[in-house]
């Protein structure tokens, strides 16, 4: 293979990649957003949602086989179960502590975190559980480059959800009404917002969102595991503080850079794809440093 | 009292420790314009901010149409027609004029009624439909007062409470502002005014409450406010 290829190569593992990261870092940055909150238990919104996924998988392969059909419908489910979850969690966690100082929701959200991955733990006795599927290894070649219809699968699925979300939020009224919240509470209420509905929707697209991300992240690695968020969570984050945190492109934009970073940041000379880690947060370090704001975000005074 | 359409019974209101209000009364009958005049910290704002349900009172009663609203959500006293236009016009910055008032005509389910408003909307301020897809951070600070009445606007008023329009705005865009007071009250809004500028709100008003530490201490209709002298020099600053 020519360097050409290798390049090309790298874009579409890049591109998927960064696909997961993207649909990731849109729920921490809506969340972000719209209550100033870490949510620090996103990643583990993934996690259980691989895992909820893979449950209704199993019941319906049988009726529907675990093919991209089986998948997709099992992708459907999670996303709604895994949204309901999050609002749930909003709910009895969140709610109480919005008038609290920040720092007591951030440790919250750091509590939520841990006995979601211990419960997952717990039920599976920390076991890696194989994600079994019937994906296949065919696919397209471009030049020397080889795509399988799995990957492409993959990316266009991401593509139509960020795409959706896009139109959501600027197309209707609730998907404004979730802008305006972001810029100010007060008056949303007295336009006839009912704020803390709108509150829920977000959280319930947010973390159907990393849903999805989870259960393709599980049916293209092949397998799952409770801590499987846990890394992911900070690399959306570090997408999210890319694009600049409260911004929904700035995530979808964060997120496909990161993915493309990491890839070919495997290619560089003595830099293996055991740096690829050190890679992604030395990135995160370096922005904090020069452009706190990141790529799309807005200058704003008070700072967690 | 059968045609007011907002009674305020002895309200008080907390700010945490703050005692913001102590015991206000007063009524507005439907169609007109009263204005609330004092100065900084006399719980001008206090008292429309309770009105409208963005803080809770502690006692007292609130009447809007001859219902108990006291203890009702901001967002679903907005339902029944009273609206608040807040100090500092709190524009949404950042989208553009047209999301702005959209934004005002939330509740709204029938399109066709929301197009009717935004055009009554655009006949009154021709200047916000010139600009509608512009970013409203970049308004002048009048135009921004505009846009908050034109939003308003969009969720179809029945009474108007208009916090301090007149704030940080020359002289002639005050007149300007004025103006269109005046012609939402002859379409039928009653007006609820808050003002630090006195001489500009009696000389629109039909009455006028003095609020001083939280307590009302001289009401009457305005044409007598205005034409008394030592009211005018003790309370608003003359």
């Amino acid at each position: 293979m020519s360097i050409q290829d290798i390049l090309l190569q790298q874009l579409a593992n890049g591109l998927i990649l960064g696909s997961f990261y993207a649909l990731v870092a849109l729920g921490y940055t809506m969340v972000y957003g719209i209550i100033k909150l870490l949510n620090f238990a996103h990643g583990d919104l993934y996690m259980i949602g691989a895992f909820i996924g893979f449950l209704f998988l199993s019941v319906l392969s049988p009726l529907i086989g675990d093919s991209w059909v089986g998948i997709l419908c099992s992708m459907v489910l999670s996303m709604i179960a895994v949204g309901l979850l999050g609002v749930l969690i909003q709910r009895i966690a969140y709610q109480p502590m919005l008038s609290a100082p920040r720092l007591s929701i951030l440790i919250t959200a750091l509590a939520v975190s841990m006995i979601l991955s211990n419960a997952v733990m717990a039920f599976t006795d920390g076991e890696y559980l194989a994600f079994s599927t019937d994906l296949g290894y065919e696919g397209l070649e471009f030049g020397n480059v080889f795509v399988t219809y799995t990957q492409m699968v993959l990316v266009g699925a991401a593509a139509l959800l960020m795409t959706g979300l896009y139109l959501f939020v600027h197309r209707t009224m609730y998907g404004k009404a979730m802008r305006a919240i972001a810029i100010d509470q007060d008056a949303c209420r007295l336009m006839g917002i009912h704020v803390n509905r709108i509150i829920a929707l977000t959280f319930f697209i947010g973390t159907s969102l990393a849903a999805s991300a989870g259960i393709m992240a599980g049916a293209y690695y092949g397998s799952i595991h409770f801590f499987m968020g846990f890394v992911i969570g900070l690399k959306a984050f570090t997408a999210a503080v890319i694009g600049g945190i409260g911004s929904i492109p700035g995530a979808m934009l964060g997120g496909l850079l990161l993915g493309l970073l990491e890839s070919f940041g495997t290619q560089i000379p003595f830099i293996g794809t055991e740096w690829k880690d050190v890679f992604s947060f030395g990135i995160l370090i370096l922005l904090l440093v020069f452009k706190p704001t990141g790529i799309l975000g807005r200058t704003e005074i008070e700072r967690m | 009292m059968s045609s007011a359409i907002l009674e305020i019974d002895n309200l008080e209101t907390h700010y945490g420790k703050i005692h913001a209000l102590r015991g206000i009364s007063f009524s507005v009958k439907a169609g007109e314009i009263v204005t609330l005049l004092g100065a900084n910290g006399a719980g001008k704002s206090s008292t429309l901010r309770t009105i409208s349900g963005l803080i809770r009172s502690t006692s007292g009663s609130i009447r809007f149409m001859g219902e108990d609203i006291t203890r009702k959500p901001a967002h679903d006293i907005v339902k029944m027609g009273l609206i608040h236009v807040p100090e500092g016009r709190k524009i949404f910055k950042g989208m553009t004029i047209l999301e702005n008032l959209e934004l005002g005509s939330f509740t709204l389910e029938d399109e066709a009624e929301r197009k009717r408003r935004l055009d009554h909307v655009f006949e009154i301020f021709p200047v916000l439909e010139e600009r509608k897809n512009r970013d409203s951070a970049f308004l002048s600070g009048g135009e921004q007062q505009m846009l908050a009445i034109g939003r308003s606007m969009m969720t179809d008023p029945k009474l108007l409470l208009l916090d301090e329009p007149s704030m940080g705005l020359a002289p002639f865009l005050v007149q300007e502002i004025m103006k269109i007071i005046v012609r939402l009250n002859r379409e039928g809004v009653t007006i609820l005014l808050v003002e630090q500028n006195a001489k500009v709100a009696l000389k629109l008003a039909d009455n006028g409450y003095v609020l001083e530490t939280g307590r009302i201490v001289i009401e009457g209709d305005a044409q007598t406010l205005r034409e008394d002298e030592s009211i005018v020099k003790a309370y608003l600053g003359e």
